[in-house]
């Protein structure tokens, strides 16, 4: 482009200027990502650095950087111990926590999509907005609901009923826990995937005849694979990573992975413990996030272009 | 007709949802008017004593401003990095753009209190004391990249021919940065900035690590909620989640007349 500009001046000058000023946006990109790259490498993967450097210290010292051992890694592998519980505890639960909003959240992604119409805006708030009061208000709010003499057992009682159930301190209150503080992480992912699905594609394809389970298979599920997608990773990721819920909620019925990571920190005070655990947690998300971000095409996602 | 009964049963659903997560909000509401220190339902004599003392407390006052104070922080410095990430993100073609929108979405996908031990970590590794001002730090961490990603959502949807329009009207940079780009995405920007500072406003994970001898108001009331249960818990909590509607609404008001203006 440089070249023809040169030989015929005054016919390609505006192409010129473009190739240049494009030449300029490439610098004016990475000057422009250059606050945020220096935020993420000093507050994010500084601390996971510090987190690695402490993982490989001795046991119960603050001795980082001066001494190396595996012995942190070895106790973690170790069969008599219990944070491996407390792993497959966290898992299963983020598993089971996917699993029942996609169920809940897709027909309401659907009807913001296609049913709501003019009230999908303030609908879409009524969502966001819990996101903006702290889960432990919201957690808390259900402890006053499901308590001993609460807002449910107590009117169940005015009733004339015999009380409520007695579900408050267990594993499975943990779930819905789960189940209700990520709702918002799992729809809103959804919501843009399934905004990807073109209508005339599915009107087409219910004029040529196509049956309703047929058309949800074939054109509209794998359509929003994407969003779907990063709606079941986002709320798999953080799920695991929750503490709150089986602590206001579940009363410590069972122990979560963060919270065992938690006790080494604080109780224990066995940071190098509980850095490896967290070590092994960062690469098992990290491992995962980055398989499934590097199928995705965000531009098209966020841009719909 | 089969098609209205589905959408019917859609809405039935949807409304149902929004009932459960409102849910323990009006249970918590409910309960900061208990004139009773404990909490039984029936409510037996109502009283807005517990929302007075909450108001006269000086040590909640002083918690109200440092969450204030950390929000309003956390906003300012936000929004400037991340409307920076956003035009980084989503209108120039660079290089290793493609990297950054993945490396930049990976904060949000890591699990808050980890992501705070490991800041404390880091801190203490270097020798910094905490206090709200490494809170700020923190909360940044995480909030840098969802501002980023919901102002870059209204940096796809502008022209870049306005921007190149601009410049072939031979305009500096700086011009067209303050005179075309910057006010075609203060929507965007203004979205981010509620979010910011909601998303600093209602964040627990972060602080409780990162806030030392400080403290917060959501870090307040789970230390009050774990032991010394009063009714001026869930009083503060319904304050904090009614500051935050008020602000959501008034923004959002205000977002409504900025989109507006900038559509004319």
């Amino acid at each position: 482009m440089a070249s023809l500009a040169a030989a015929s001046p005054a016919a390609h000058a505006p192409e010129g200027t473009r190739a240049l000023r494009q030449q300029h946006m490439l610098s004016l990109g990475a000057r422009c990502a250059l606050p945020v790259a220096a935020l993420l490498g000093v507050g994010f993967l500084a601390p996971l650095v510090a987190i690695l450097a402490y993982a490989f210290a001795t046991p119960r010292s603050f001795d980082v950087f001066t001494s190396f051992t595996l012995e942190n890694f070895a106790g973690l592998f170790d069969p008599a111990n219990t944070v491996w519980v407390s792993f497959v505890w966290s898992c299963g639960f983020a598993l089971l926590t996917v699993a029942i909003l996609a169920v809940i959240a897709y027909p309401i992604a659907y009807g913001l999509n296609a049913v709501f119409g003019r009230w999908s805006g303030l609908i879409s708030v009524f969502f966001v907005f819990p996101l903006f009061v702290s889960e432990n208000v919201r957690l808390y709010g259900w402890v006053l609901f499901l308590i001993k003499n609460g807002v449910l057992d107590g009117s169940l009682k005015w009733l004339g009923f015999s009380g409520g159930p007695e579900v408050l301190y267990t594993p499975g209150i943990t779930l819905f826990g789960m189940v209700y503080t990520y709702l918002p992480f799992m729809l809103f992912p959804m919501t843009l995937g399934l905004a990807l699905v073109p209508r005339d594609l599915v009107d087409a394809a219910r004029d040529l005849g196509a049956g309703r389970l047929f058309i949800w298979r074939e054109i509209e599920l794998p359509l929003a694979m994407p969003g779907i997608m990063i709606g079941m990773l986002l709320t798999f990721v953080l799920a695991i990573g929750a503490t709150a819920e089986a602590k206001i909620l579940g009363g410590q019925s069972i122990i979560v992975i963060s919270h065992d990571i938690e006790i080494a920190f604080t109780y224990s005070q066995n940071w190098p413990l509980g850095s490896a655990m967290s070590v092994v947690v960062t690469l098992f998300i990290g491992a995962l996030t980055l398989f499934a971000l590097s199928k995705l095409d965000l531009d098209r996602m966020l841009g719909r272009r | 007709m089969k098609h209205t009964r589905t959408n019917a049963l859609i809405w039935i659903w949807t409304l149902l949802v929004i009932v459960v997560i409102y849910l323990p909000i009006l249970c918590g509401a409910l309960a900061s008017f208990n004139k009773s220190r404990y909490f039984g339902f029936p409510i037996k004599i109502y009283a807005t004593e517990w929302w007075q003392k909450t108001l006269d407390s000086i040590e909640i006052g002083m918690i109200v401003k440092t969450s204030i104070l950390v929000a309003l922080l956390v906003t300012v410095f936000s929004v400037v990095i991340a409307t920076c990430g956003a035009l980084a993100f989503a209108r120039y073609d660079w290089k290793g753009r493609r990297l950054f929108q993945k490396l930049i979405i990976l904060p949000i996908f890591f699990p808050q209190p980890v992501l705070g031990l490991a800041l404390l970590l880091g801190f203490n590794a270097v020798g910094i004391q905490t206090s709200w001002m490494t809170a700020v730090f923190a909360h940044m961490v995480w909030i840098v990249p969802v501002v980023t990603l919901v102002i870059a959502i209204q940096v796809y949807g502008f022209d870049p021919a306005l921007e190149e329009a601009a410049f072939d009207l031979g305009c500096s940079r700086i011009q067209v940065l303050r005179e075309v780009t910057l006010p075609l995405l203060w929507p965007g920007i203004w979205s981010g900035m509620l979010f910011a500072f909601l998303l600093s406003w209602s964040n627990f994970p972060l602080s409780l690590y990162t806030t030392g001898a400080d403290s917060t108001i959501p870090e307040w009331l789970y230390a009050k909620m774990v032991a010394g249960y009063t009714p001026m818990v869930p009083a503060l909590g319904t304050m904090a989640t009614l500051a935050a509607a008020v602000l959501l609404l008034v923004g959002g008001l205000a977002g409504m007349l900025l989109r507006r203006r900038a559509a004319a």
